[in-house]
């Protein structure tokens, strides 16, 4: 414990100067998946940032056209968000979904995008809504598209002096659909997990079938251009790369990948 | 004056627990206290060249050399050492052990303590190993003449597998050390064991050790031998370092470490006429004890003795061996070789019924044992033979044949199974138990000395019931004293279902005794007068049961509860995963002497047993549990949580307290058979549990539902 | 660090990394607050953090200056505690009481006229092996219906 060190700025700014100083330290926020690692001695970090305090990183409200959550928008926060309810259905039902009530409470947004867990519960939706992460150093802001923002397992394009400060997801266009199949109906790391939006386009993400989240352009690609089922499922299925693991088979993910697009489909 | 016995009264123990007040084994500390932890192996077979050691000071170390007594944990065979010498036979086989003041001190040990060996080729299937902890063979009738007899022989291979305890509260001890003695108190189900196993390995006399079991959070057989083995590790530490040691395991040891139950395998040759009577029934019952004897003799003897079933044959072979693995030991968990066995013969039921087209209700309305009929072992049962009952009771509460044909066809199904659990220990095991119960007068009333815990099933308060009754004294004029083997006679272990229907027994006998001695007497008069005096009872089996070892026949149980599951489920066809809609529990124990609670185990060992037939899988990777996390080990939560229609029926047990039989284990046996005729219903062909999405998506028999039940 | 434990005002000296669950057991001496995984699975860990339910093995002390936690030592003193507890006892949805702390606060923020839907996903969190759930919801139920009554 005493190895262990824990800054706490009071701004963002002192923050970001922080990280400026010293890209190693490890920003917290929620801890629901640091303080895991730290129990059983799997977190090798031993420098810490606490944003938890930072109110420029809450709020939920509308900038311009877009939804804009602050990165430390907790689960329950969104899920109790009528701005959220009415614009991104699909965030709140998976958001519903992370854990139990004691994780929803103290999970975010913002940790769920940095941690970069290829099952992370919220990443399919944004997957599926186009969304943009606002990333800010000390030396300024950049928004990027969620499409590329993961590069491979657990690494994304943010640097380590950068924290996500915001998740933007502009005005979407019709109908929205979520499911997550876990291996109970709570406290379940997802096996597979599908966002999907059906409008003249159409956008599908999916979570827990690759090293990172997928959108599945090319499924998707199938069905905007007004294809078969069976070929959006082949296309589904030469994009995504399912794997055994103590949870569930690459052969079930792979059926089950296919069966939930044909869900979506019947059900949107 | 109210009857406690039948009522729900408020649990004795209730209020703490509500409060925060009571106090289980983490909760406490003592001064000087250190702390333990456990090196162990992590390979599954081999030998041990080298030990690299190199901790700065304020570490105490120890080893199988730092051990008195002969280096066993004394159980049943003296083969499962404390401390590893130099034999590996197991991943996670405790080699070394290390205090140190400082909790935090013991993280990482992995990089100052190196062990260096040779491996060993593993032997993971139970089938092909050479190692036999144990053989039984029960015999009825003539084989042969009952196939002979048969119009039709059905065949089936049943399969399950590892399930852990999963108690929410991990194991844990402290060992208090002191002037020759030894002193520990813990989180366990038997603190006779835990003192007979310190006896020999510590070498001291009994009066100089002494167990306290602390308020334990669930056990559930997880903390019925386990805890003598971590018993005997905080001790050994506490010994050498002179000061007291806690070891409490976090939930990734305990998953890796400690007893889960028995894998097995369960082979049925059965004969039949052509309308559905058995004639002849050939089972073959194969049990994964781990690496290490433990209690797998038993586990096979509860096996085999239900592997018929609650079924009538003349003509009867069961053959079981108990065979060694390279994995962490088995041991008991709720049940105890029955859920495992009577998977196999209700999974076989309704394969049998279908292969016949004989409704599987009447098939076994047909072949029920009844009051008169002979078991497998040739005891002949009594009047409180409840089979038939329980069956038709949870037949109509279910609406079972209504849903049967209404679902055909759809992915809604519905099944069920029929099951019997016998009470106390098997065949002669109670009398050399000799249990001991004592009841202490005191000013208001009388206080309870018995080793039988409390582990939330609500032996307490149970005990207390019984007692007031007897005495004919208000429930709040009994007091339990803690099981603490300085105060309390050996009355053998809380487990087998016979806390109540054994136990229970002596108390009543104890306060009749007491009853007689206080004359007209009240409590308060009487100590006054005269002062305490304590009844003792010693175990006295009922009059004309019989059984031999040899032949492994007679009685093998004082009395059997008897039990009816009927399951609903629907099965997802985009997902296979499967949603128990409702389950029907109907039990026969005899007497309730606590409705709520008796319904409280009805309720829980039911949902465990959801959760052995659908989602509760140990993988096993190389000898070790890969998914030792509870993040990963499935239990249901609230939301999961089967809803459940419980029916209670009583058929007193002459020689059970208040007419009481045994209720813990039971509920554990029926619900995964009846999941799996479930499924068979709604068109999935499986064997072997658990059945989880992944396995249903194999097993599919058609291509799809016709259509979503209703 | 000082904040308000159980209504009073308390100050810690412990690391800000500390789990408040070690803090809580330890500095504070209040060992109702249970650790069942150590991971946030089982909810035995569970207090209430400003009024909502969390579990106290992820949370470092520092998030904990200047607010309120409350736990079960503390919970009769909030709206529905007292009839929870009452009602586990009653009721049988404490058996072996290892999970009981925590189920109770996981259900304390639920409001009297809480469906069972609602219930059970407030206790979504919590784990009990004993009971397998069922005197667990008519437990929460009855004490949402008697602290109805009571008002």
């Amino acid at each position: 414990m005493s190895a262990l060190t824990l800054e706490r700025p009071r701004s963002l700014k002192a923050a970001l100067a922080s990280l400026a100083a010293d890209p190693s330290l490890m920003p917290i926020a929620g801890c629901t998946d640091v303080y895991v690692g730290l129990h059983f001695g799997t977190t090798p970090e031993r420098r810490f940032l606490d944003l938890w305090g930072l109110k420029e990183l809450r709020g939920i409200g509308v900038d311009g056209d877009a939804l804009r959550i602050g990165a430390l928008s907790t689960y329950t926060e969104i899920i109790q968000s009528t701005l959220v309810q009415q614009r991104v259905p699909m965030l709140v039902a998976a958001s519903r979904e992370v854990g139990g009530a004691q994780i929803q409470n103290r999970g975010t947004l913002g940790g769920n995008v940095a941690n970069a867990s290829p099952a992370g519960d919220t990443l399919p939706v944004l997957a599926a809504a186009g969304a943009r992460i606002v990333l800010r150093s000390q030396s300024g802001t950049r928004t990027v598209p969620f499409d590329g923002f993961y590069t491979s397992y657990r690494n994304s394009i943010r640097t380590p002096d950068e924290l996500v400060v915001a998740i933007e997801i502009p005005r979407l266009q019709g109908r929205q659909w979520w499911r997550k199949v876990g291996t109970r109906r709570a406290q379940a790391i997802s096996k597979i997990m599908m966002a999907a939006v059906r409008g003249t386009d159409v956008r599908i993400g999916i979570g827990s079938v690759g090293p990172t989240v997928i959108t599945a352009t090319q499924a998707a690609a199938v069905l905007s251009g007004g294809g078969s089922i069976a070929d959006a499922k082949a296309a589904l299925l030469s994009e995504i790369r399912p794997i055994d693991d103590v949870r569930s088979t690459g052969e079930y993910r792979a059926t089950v990948a296919a069966n939930l697009l044909e869900q979506f489909w019947r059900e949107t | 004056m109210a009857r406690a016995v039948g009522a729900n009264v408020r649990r004795k123990d209730g209020d703490a627990k509500v409060t925060g007040a009571a106090k289980y084994i983490d909760d406490l500390t003592f001064p000087g206290m250190l702390y333990g932890a456990t090196v162990r192996s992590s390979i599954p077979r081999g030998t041990i060249t080298a030990r690299h050691i190199s901790l700065p000071d304020g570490y105490t170390v120890a080893d199988h050399r730092d051990i008195p007594g002969p280096n066993y944990v004394a159980l049943i065979d003296p083969d499962q050492p404390c401390l590893a010498v130099d034999e590996i036979r197991h991943v996670a086989e405790p080699l070394l052990l290390v205090a140190h003041a400082d909790k935090d001190a013991l993280l990482h040990l992995d990089t100052r303590i190196s062990i260096e060996t040779r491996n060993g080729t593993p032997t993971y299937d139970p089938e092909a190993s050479d190692v036999c902890f144990k053989k039984i063979a029960i015999d009825k009738g003539d084989l042969d003449a009952g196939f002979k007899a048969a119009d039709v022989i059905v065949d089936g291979e049943y399969r399950t597998a590892h399930q852990e305890q999963l108690y929410i509260e991990t194991n844990g001890v402290i060992a208090v050390p002191g002037d020759g003695r030894m002193t520990v108190y813990g989180s366990m189900q038997c603190p006779y064991y835990v003192h007979r196993a310190l006896v020999v390995l510590l070498a001291l006399p009994p009066d100089k050790v002494r167990v306290v079991q602390t308020e334990t959070g669930g056990g559930f057989g997880g903390k019925e031998e386990y805890p003598s083995i971590l018993a005997c590790h905080a001790a050994i530490l506490a010994r050498k370092a002179g000061r007291p040691v806690k070891m409490i395991y976090d939930r990734v040891e305990d998953l890796l470490a400690t007893t889960k139950r028995h894998p097995s395998i369960v082979r049925h040759r059965t004969g039949l006429t052509r309308d559905g009577r058995l004639t002849a029934m050939d089972i073959d019952v194969i049990m994964d004890g781990g690496a290490y004897a433990t209690l797998s003799a038993v586990v096979l003897s509860r096996g085999v003795i239900h592997a018929a079933g609650p079924y009538r044959c003349d003509h009867i072979r069961i053959r079981g061996r108990a065979m060694m693995t390279h994995t962490p030991p088995n041991g008991a968990f709720r049940g105890f070789g029955a859920p495992q066995t009577l998977f196999a013969i209700e999974a076989h039921i309704d394969r049998i019924a279908e292969q016949l087209q004989i409704d599987p209700v009447r098939l076994r309305e047909q072949n029920a044992l009844r009051p008169g009929d002979t078991t497998a072992t040739g005891q002949q049962l009594g009047r409180d033979a409840s089979a038939l009952a329980v069956l038709r009771d949870a037949v109509k509460r279910s609406r079972f044949h209504q849903k049967r044909k209404a679902w055909a066809g759809t992915n809604r199904g519905i099944g069920l199974s029929l099951f019997l659990h016998g009470s106390g220990f098997t065949g002669g095991g109670e009398v050399k138990l000799a249990s001991k119960a004592s009841l202490e007068l005191t000013p208001r009333g009388a206080r309870i000395l018995v080793a039988s815990t409390e582990i939330g099933q609500g032996t307490r308060t149970m005990h207390a019931q019984i007692v007031a009754d007897a005495l004919g004294l208000p429930y709040d004029a009994i007091d339990v004293h803690e099981a603490d083997t300085a105060f309390v006679p050996d009355s053998g272990p809380t487990v087998a279902s016979r806390t109540c229907m054994i136990v229970g027994k002596l108390l009543e006998r104890c306060a009749r005794d007491m009853r007689r001695r206080l004359g007209t007497l009240t409590p308060a008069q009487y100590y006054k007068k005269h002062g305490a005096f304590t009844v003792t009872s010693q175990y006295e089996p009922p009059p004309g049961l019989q059984w031999s070892d040899e032949t492994y026949a007679g009685d093998a149980y004082g009395s059997y509860a008897w039990g009816c599951n009927v399951v609903e489920l629907e099965v997802d066809p985009v997902t296979f995963d499967v949603t128990p809609l409702n389950v029907t529990a109907v039990a026969e124990i005899g007497k309730a002497i606590h409705p709520m609670m008796a319904i409280g185990q009805i309720e829980g060992g039911t949902a465990q047993g959801i959760g052995y037939a659908l989602t509760e899988e140990v993988v096993m990777k190389d000898g070790r549990m890969a998914n030792a996390q509870l993040t990963n080990y499935i239990i249901p939560t609230p939301l999961d949580a089967a809803p459940m229609d419980v029916g209670l029926l009583e058929r007193p047990y002459a020689h059970g307290p208040f007419g009481a039989k045994g209720v813990g284990e039971m509920p554990i046996d029926g619900p995964a058979p009846a999941v799996i005729n479930a499924l068979r219903h709604c068109g999935f062909d499986i064997r072997s549990i658990p059945a989880t999405p992944e396995r249903l998506m194999r097993a599919r028999l058609h291509h799809g539902f016709s259509k979503a039940g209703t | 660090m000082r904040f308000t434990l159980n209504g009073k005002s308390r100050t810690v000296n412990a690391h800000p990394m500390k789990r408040l669950l070690d803090v809580l057991r330890g500095e504070c001496g209040l060992t109702g607050t249970k650790e069942g995984c150590g991971e946030g699975e089982c909810g035995a860990c569970t207090v209430l953090l400003d009024g909502v339910a969390v579990d106290s093995c992820l949370v470092p002390l520092a998030h904990v200056a200047g607010k309120k936690v409350i736990t079960i030592e503390g919970a009769a003193a909030t709206r529905t505690g007292k009839a929870l507890q009452n009602a586990f006892v009653e009721q049988g949805g404490a058996q072996c009481g290892i999970c009981t702390p925590g189920m109770i606060l996981a259900a304390a923020p639920l409001t009297s006229h809480a469906s069972f839907d609602e219930i059970r996903t407030a206790l979504a969190g919590n784990l009990c092996r004993c009971t397998g759930y069922p005197a667990i919801f008519r437990s929460v139920q009855s004490a949402l219906k008697a602290s109805k009554r009571a008002r």
